[in-house]
């Protein structure tokens, strides 16, 4: 069971606000996409949850525990929520597996030959068994991609969150990690997702927000936001991009 | 056979004028190096004292087996180098604040070695600690001369390999932390292990200084090539054994720094 709650969550580069009070509720199992320009704050609100980045003010509960609190250690947290990123980040001098199989391992100090089959079967599960062994630069990029979530999905996180983890693909595989997520989404898995795929939001997200300096200024079904949105920014973002 | 493009007739001509522009500038250099060294005054005493061929092939088996040691040094003090120098990088990334004595140290560490001569360090240690009047065979002053060196080259070795650390992107440690990793464990799996090949050129052209470094130790006492051959012209009142000991390191360095150049190039390729 896992929600995480955003209260009035706040964060500045230097001078320059990032996010400026951020509100969210994320509850077990729903899918959660942040739609907004580039520069409004997705990215940022992301790796603030996985605790990447320090949060200046407000508080991240994840059941109820507040993760956030300034001098807790973040590595217990990030275990339970997983994360992917848009470069992929594909740690290159490992094969596919080895990069799946190196947190389990260190973390719960079991054997590789112990992890091996659950890991082994999530890629066959992805269409990459053949691809197992193979270094990330002889994978394409979806594939990276692919194992990219492998490699969150194998510490079995509660939540996973995607940085616009399409939006460096070639068009042609972007279908390739979607089916991905369509099936994680399947199997209930809570996630928040940065995302320009519209047609992929609208089609399952539980709930759109959309972002503006730092702010959610629309939340709602993705009806309410891609059907009828009431604010003249949203308006104006959404007839840019769709 | 297939018409040449316009290009590819082009291409050959400008290929064919300057291979001919290089063969006439080459020959012209050396044959002025041949034809005008011999005229000099003093051509006929250097080619007695510097390539006596006589000398030469007398002393030449005392110089490669003198070269055995030089080749010895540099076996024991290449891993303790790539030891210490690690050991030293690693220890000016440590952020923890009960660290700072030890990174304050590694940073005083790598300035001091990285500014003195190297001679004059073999000259302190491998005078100064034997002085103490250490029992034998801590007086040695192979054991002393080979800690100045170690000391010396592990401080450029750190230097490589912290190049190295921070050349690997932070997406990567990024990455590592967001699996739930330690600090610690994103440095030994994910950084430590990219940085270290990455700067692989770098510290193969710093153990080819060493290997002719290692020369400096005979002011010290041991007899490696350089003594040797000093030994040999003051017997025989000839400089053609260092002559000879120059050859025997170019035979090793050579195809090392070659070597070394080969993989440099091979890396910028990949990264290109």
């Amino acid at each position: 069971m896992a929600d995480l709650v955003l209260e009035n969550v706040q964060k500045a580069f230097g001078d320059n606000p990032v996010i400026r009070g951020i509100d969210l509720t994320i509850s077990q199992g729903d899918m959660v996409c942040l739609i907004g320009a580039s520069g409004s704050g997705k990215s940022t609100l992301l790796r603030c949850m996985n605790l990447l980045e320090p949060i200046d003010d407000g508080r991240i509960l994840l059941d109820g525990d507040d993760i956030s609190e300034p001098g807790k250690d973040p590595q217990p947290v990030r275990q339970r929520i997983g994360m992917v990123f848009q470069s992929y980040n594909l740690f290159p001098h490992m094969t596919a597996l080895d990069n799946a199989i190196l947190a389990p391992r260190r973390i719960t100090g079991k054997s590789k030959s112990v992890l091996r089959p659950e890991i082994e079967e999530m890629f066959a599960r992805f269409g990459l068994a053949d691809r197992m062994l193979h270094y990330p630069d002889q994978l394409s990029g979806g594939q990276q991609q692919r194992v990219a979530i492998i490699r969150a999905l194998a510490m079995r996180p509660e939540i996973m969150l995607f940085d616009e983890i399409t939006s460096a693909l070639d068009p042609e595989l972007v279908g390739e990690v979607l089916d991905v997520l369509r099936d994680l989404r399947a199997q209930g898995m809570t996630m928040v997702l940065a995302t320009h795929e519209m047609g992929f939001a609208r089609e399952l997200a539980d709930k759109v927000c959309f972002l503006d300096q730092g702010r959610i200024l629309e939340d709602g079904t993705p009806e309410q936001i891609f059907e009828s949105p009431q604010e003249e920014r949203t308006k104006a973002f959404l007839s840019r991009v769709l | 056979m297939p018409q040449q493009t316009r290009r590819q007739i082009f291409e050959a001509r400008q290929r064919k004028r300057a291979n001919t522009i290089a063969a006439i500038s080459t020959i012209a250099v050396f044959a002025a190096i041949i034809l005008l060294i011999p005229l000099t005054p003093g051509w006929e005493n250097v080619k007695r004292s510097f390539f006596n061929g006589a000398v030469f092939a007398k002393t030449f088996p005392g110089l490669l087996e003198a070269f055995v040691m030089d080749v010895a040094i540099f076996l024991w003090c290449a891993p303790l180098i790539a030891a210490l120098g690690l050991a030293v990088a690693i220890a000016r990334d440590l952020r923890n604040p009960a660290f700072y004595p030890l990174r304050l140290f590694a940073i005083a560490y790598t300035d001091i070695f990285r500014g003195l001569p190297v001679i004059l360090v073999i000259y302190l240690i491998g005078f100064g600690i034997p002085g103490l009047g250490l029992p034998r065979p801590w007086n040695s002053p192979y054991i002393w001369g080979s800690l100045a060196l170690v000391l010396v080259y592990s401080a450029y070795v750190a230097e490589v390999i912290r190049s190295g650390i921070e050349s690997i992107h932070d997406s990567q440690r990024n990455a590592a932390l967001s699996l739930g990793l330690s600090g610690g464990d994103a440095m030994r799996f994910v950084i430590l292990p990219q940085a270290v090949r990455r700067v692989v050129p770098a510290n193969m052209n710093l153990f080819i200084a060493l290997q002719k470094d290692v020369a400096l130790l005979s002011f010290i006492g041991p007899v490696e090539i350089f003594r040797q051959a000093g030994v040999y012209k003051s017997l025989m009142a000839n400089f053609t054994p260092y002559v000879g000991a120059a050859l025997i390191f170019l035979a090793l360095t050579i195809p090392a720094t070659r070597y070394a150049d080969y993989l440099m190039n091979k890396q910028s390729k990949a990264r290109s």
